[in-house]
């Protein structure tokens, strides 16, 4: 008789059921690795200070800083304080939590601190098979390494903490088949982009994705990484992708990773975790990324989706999409391309890794951010920052008149002073178009690193096949 | 928490699809350290001005919405950030129930964890509540439905550990720390220590 064939997320779920889940009851999982920032954490260790509860398991968990933190090199390095009172409060908060509770933390500025969901692949933290979990929704971002990764409340971050454990139930699955080569100018951006415009933003909801496939085994683990961190934006909690040679080459030599004999035997077990043949899904859509094209929002949602050289669509007497419009100041017809844009941003758990830093340098070189245009660029941790610059990114994105930034959520997120103006438009390599997410009245349009940086030379929606 | 067995509100209706946690509360008020104190800055950037002047259109600021405990919202609630400073904010505010099409999956586990009821309801009940803001409906989690004032009711689904949690106001952390020597067993087996 053969084993049963189970899919990748099941093999991670069932070697982490503490008690399995009942009619009655969830799941007790276990969880492997958890991280944490200053935003999500406060009010669960307020409830472990409450309760009397210790930590049961210090060293799963890890702390970083970099929602609220300054992006501004002076207020990082400098002697001058974090602008915002309320922020530096919670990062100081979190320092106090870390050191009271025997946590490791990478503080402001500690040379691996970045954003979560950045440092954890870059340390070798994550791992296929681990169950990773965070008070943050793009946890999802962890999955490409083959995890079953994914965002929980701040409520659950004290049950982590305490136990070491969640109670879940189980997603159902969902199987994203991609086939055929992107082309040129087309990437993994555009690619979650253009699956998020097919299912909607609640079309994963309920469900765990496995991205699978020929263009997903191509793709690099920057690749991959920003193909799940966006699962959460088609409304899935978690986003998978099997580890391959690709995964293993990746993770070797990280300071977390295994080494020696115990590498040899984790990759041995890394192997057997992809899903088998034959394991069904609950859903599976498929996906032709050879007919794709650089992909661009147009609404205050990421399924508000079009390809770069389209017109905004109609929707006749639905007053949702008319505001969602009304909002970007777009009229229905209308095409995107040419529209003006005040800002440009690069950087985020998306997009702010190092070979998306490479794309968007590699449009900029020898060219200038348009007269009048703001362009940011945040590297995603401190180590990207210093990759970057040892390749001299830095003096591209300089020279050509962009910020160059010390990592964080930055402009992501209206939190840590870096915004975007009322009415202003802002092409944003990040996750999120939702209304004021960038700022109060702000209009952000996602899209690749490629993409970002051509409308920034150009100070318009631009087509970066033009430009390559 | 307080356990909840009935609830029994008019209805306040934000007749918005795909309402998000940056609508919600936004980002810049994420900066505190506590639970408390964030129905103020429920749906802000909606419900104000930019002089931090109500907005007397928003269906919020309206005088019949006092007072209401249960806020029926358009197709897919919740979706975006993994927050809880929503669910806190909206139960800060005054809401015990959520009621929708869809309800986005950590928004719905966040609220289950604040005794803010996620009700999940057909499409054709869902546009009666639409039409009818204002409507005074209960909500019953021993029978899970939802009755509206023509007393035509409508079953939910609640998953049944959260309607037991709700109902008897439990909350979960107790339960996992009643599932110690479990825990140490897997850790013994995974050689976790
Ligand atoms: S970069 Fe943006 S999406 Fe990513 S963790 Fe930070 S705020 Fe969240």
């Amino acid at each position: 008789m053969n084993a049963p064939a189970h899919t990748l997320f099941e093999k991670a779920w069932r070697a982490h059921e503490v008690v399995p889940e009942t009619a009655d009851t969830p799941a007790v999982l276990y969880i492997d690795l958890h991280l944490i920032h200053e935003v999500t954490s406060p009010q669960a260790f307020t409830v472990l200070r409450q309760r009397g509860l210790q930590i049961r398991r210090p060293q799963l968990t890890f702390a970083t800083m970099d929602h609220s933190t300054p992006t501004r090199t002076e207020q990082v390095f400098g002697g001058a304080p974090i602008a915002i009172e309320a922020a530096a409060r919670q990062v100081r908060e979190l320092e106090s939590n870390c050191a009271a509770f025997g946590l490791e933390l990478l503080n402001l500025r500690h040379a691996q601190r970045g954003i979560v969901h950045i440092i954890g692949p870059e340390l070798g933290l994550t791992q296929p098979g681990k169950t990773v979990v965070c008070g943050d929704s793009h946890t999802s971002t962890h999955g490409a390494l083959g995890a079953l990764a994914f965002g929980i409340g701040t409520t659950e971050v004290g049950h982590v903490l305490a136990t070491q454990c969640l109670l879940q139930r189980k997603p159902r699955t969902l199987a994203i088949n991609v086939s055929g080569k992107l082309p040129a100018g087309v990437g993994a951006k555009d690619l979650i982009l253009a699956i998020i415009g097919r299912i909607g933003v609640a079309g994963g909801t309920g469900h765990a994705i496995e991205y699978r496939g020929d263009t997903i085994r191509a793709l690099d683990m920057d690749g991959r990484m920003t193909v799940c961190n966006m699962s959460i934006e088609a409304g899935a909690r978690a986003g998978m992708i099997a580890p391959d040679e690709t995964t293993f080459a990746y993770l070797a030599g990280r300071p977390h990773a295994p080494r020696g004999e115990a590498w040899e035997r984790a990759v041995e077990r890394w192997r057997q975790l992809p899903t088998d043949p034959g394991a069904q899904f609950d859903k599976a859509i498929d996906i032709d990324a050879s007919t794709l094209e650089p992909m661009v929002t147009y609404g205050t949602n990421p399924g508000m989706v079009m390809p770069i050289g389209g017109a905004i669509p109609e929707r006749a007497g639905d007053p949702v999409f008319e505001k969602s419009l009304a909002y970007m100041g777009f009229a229905p017809g209308q095409p995107i391309r040419e529209h003006p844009v005040n800002v440009v941003f690069v950087g985020s758990c998306t997009n702010g890794r190092l070979s998306d830093l490479r794309l968007a340098a590699s449009l900029l070189r020898g060219r200038k951010v348009a007269p009048g245009v703001q362009m940011l660029v945040v590297p995603g941790s401190q180590q990207v920052k210093r990759l970057a610059e040892a390749e001299g990114l830095h003096r591209v994105f300089l020279e050509a008149g962009a910020e160059w930034r010390e990592s964080g959520c930055s402009m992501c997120l209206g939190m840590n002073g870096d915004l975007v103006g009322k009415g202003q438009y802002a092409v944003s390599t990040s996750n999120r178009n939702f209304e004021g997410r960038q700022g109060i009245g702000a209009r952000t349009l996602l899209a690749s690193p490629l993409t970002a940086a051509a409308c920034a030379v150009r100070g318009c929606v631009t087509d970066p096949r033009e430009l390559m | 928490m307080e356990p909840i067995r009935t609830l029994r509100s008019r209805t306040a209706v934000l007749a918005v699809s795909d309402i998000d946690t940056d609508q919600i509360i936004p980002a810049r008020f994420l900066t505190t350290t506590t639970r408390e104190g964030l129905g103020k800055h429920l749906f802000a950037d909606w419900r104000y001005g930019p002089d931090g002047v109500p907005r007397p259109g928003f269906a919020l600021n309206r005088p019949e919405a006092a007072g209401c405990t249960i806020l029926v919202a358009g197709d897919n609630f919740g979706c975006g950030s993994s927050r809880e400073h929503a669910p806190w904010a909206l139960t800060d505010y005054g809401f015990r129930a959520v009621v929708s099409t869809r309800i986005a999956d950590i928004f719905r586990s966040n609220a289950l964890k604040n005794g803010l009821v996620p009700v999940l309801i057909d499409p054709a009940t869902h546009r009666w509540l639409l039409e009818h803001a204002g409507a005074e409906v209960s909500i019953d989690l021993e029978t899970t439905t939802l009755t509206l004032p023509t007393g035509q009711a409508a079953r939910f689904p609640l998953e049944p550990f959260a309607r037991f949690c709700l109902m008897n106001g439990v909350d979960e952390l107790g339960f996992l720390l009643g599932r110690e020597a479990q825990i140490a067993a897997y850790e013994a087996r995974a050689g976790i220590a």
